[in-house]
């Protein structure tokens, strides 16, 4: 069974359709790529996963299981969707860490938050707590970040920043980690630090759905590609299949622009 | 001579700050509720609150004082409120305005981006606002706020509209009672002393803040 099925997901905003019956299926362990230009509707497509936008039509299954159908509104009460999200993790393009915590503490607020909820809280709250700052530090070793816990997010340089974000969206245990262009916003001399990050995710099999403008990182990294033009998936496969022998007119006019960079 | 009348000015001077204390007690939360509605979806809502805030913020803090005072007794045939009540509800709406004007500010130029890695994060919206959005909004806030927090210590002379005591009130009561104008011109101290005291304890949360950016 695959860990995400996409069916049929319409989005309009008024009169535009910005996704137009888009339908995809991920499986555990693998890395899907998004490719497209800008406006192609990637970005929508991945915040509407994450439900920061609310699809008008289609529906999204994890695990067999359906959190969000157009045709159901008992799927899009609020409540729920809270507890749903959590089956997403996303980074941002504009990393988005609070600006008032140490590295360390964007990495565990949502899970100590969480941790509130839990019955046995107040009766093991040190216990907990202390399990969460262990986990949090862990991950922020495993971003080679260990040395810059106690640093402030403008204390840390643009790649640093978006490592801990990963960090961060990791500390949730999400199904599926999203990542929004998450290298756009970013020096070029920085990019390779977060590229290198989510490589290494990608051989620890963690599930993923990357946006990306990154031509060569999505050939070497995804299993499967996607591209987007106009709110419809053009083309999807292997990296094999789409850019290196793309079938489609519209697929071969993107990456052409892109072979001269790499 | 100096003595008796700087002890006459500093029961005006408690007189003053009880204004102003109670002012900002009710009118800092009153404040957050009305850019609440400022904000608000509902469109009726927010056309209502924007309307009240254009008109309390368009008069004369000095005419809504009057009115406070004089208008349910002359309209309604009310008993008058207490001098000082009147003054303080006055002071209250009038300052809640400004406040929610800032408030609005505040909470809208923390950018979207804030409160979506809150919501992927599966945190609550109290949570959001309390955990991640509120310590900036305070920090965005604070210049603004020293100046109203100023402001206030001095509109605080209007009230003598209505006759209630305070600073300026006992420093003119020399110029009945004994013929001396200075007690009056003395008073501008003791106006200069809170404020510098404001200022410098604003420059130290300034300080406290700057931690982050």
């Amino acid at each position: 069974m695959s860990i995400l099925e996409v069916r049929s997901i319409e989005k309009h905003f008024g009169a535009t359709e910005v996704l137009k019956d888009i339908s995809f299926t991920l499986e555990e362990g693998q890395a899907l790529a998004i490719i497209g230009s800008s406006g192609s509707g990637k970005t929508t497509l991945l915040r509407c996963l994450n439900f920061l936008e609310t699809p008008n039509g289609g529906s999204i299954s994890v695990r067999g299981k359906t959190l969000f159908d157009a045709a159901d509104p008992a799927t899009q009460r609020e409540a729920e969707v809270r507890k749903k999200r959590l089956h997403f993790g996303l980074v941002f393009q504009s990393f988005n860490l609070f600006p008032q915590y140490t590295a360390l503490k964007n990495v565990t607020l949502a899970s100590e938050l969480l941790a509130q909820e839990r019955p046995d809280f107040k009766a093991n709250r040190k216990k907990i707590l202390s399990a969460i700052e262990e986990e949090g530090k862990g991950l922020l070793d495993q971003m080679g970040l260990a040395d810059r816990a106690g640093h402030y997010p403008h204390q840390l340089s643009g790649g640093q920043q978006q490592r801990v974000a990963i960090a961060r969206a990791l500390a949730l245990r999400p199904d599926i980690l999203c990542f929004d262009e998450p290298t756009s916003a970013l020096d070029p001399e920085l990019t390779g630090e977060v590229l290198k990050v989510i490589r290494s995710l990608a051989e620890r099999h963690t599930t993923m759905v990357i946006v990306t403008h990154e031509m060569a990182f999505a050939r070497d990294v995804a299993d499967q590609v996607i591209f987007m033009d106009s709110g419809v998936i053009v083309e999807q496969g292997t990296p094999a299949q789409v850019i290196e022998n793309p079938r489609e007119e519209r697929t071969r006019q993107f990456l052409s622009r892109y072979s001269g960079t790499e | 001579m100096l003595m008796s009348v700087t002890l006459t000015l500093l029961e005006g001077l408690a007189a003053t700050m009880e204004l102003f204390v109670l002012t900002l007690v009710f009118a800092l939360p009153l404040g957050l509720v009305i850019s609440f509605g400022s904000m608000s979806r509902l469109t009726p809502l927010r056309g209502l609150t924007r309307t009240v805030v254009w008109i309390i913020r368009g008069t004369p803090l000095m005419i809504q004082i009057l009115i406070i005072f004089y208008a349910p007794g002359l309209l309604f045939k009310l008993p008058l409120l207490p001098r000082f009540t009147a003054a303080l509800v006055s002071f209250v709406i009038n300052y809640a305005c400004y406040f929610s004007e800032i408030f609005r500010g505040g909470i809208q130029s923390v950018p979207r981006g804030q409160y979506e890695a809150g919501q992927v994060l599966g945190m609550t919206k109290g949570q959001i606002f309390f955990k991640v959005t509120l310590l900036q909004v305070i920090k965005r806030i604070v210049p603004p706020m020293s100046n109203e927090f100023i402001t206030l210590v001095k509109d605080t002379a209007l009230v003598r509209v209505i006759a209630v005591y305070e600073l300026i009130w006992m420093g003119e009561s020399f110029v009945r009672s004994k013929g001396l104008i200075w007690p009056l011109f003395y008073t501008a101290v003791f106006y200069l002393v809170v404020n510098g005291i404001l200022t410098l304890l604003f420059g130290w949360f300034e300080k406290k803040l700057d931690y982050f950016k």
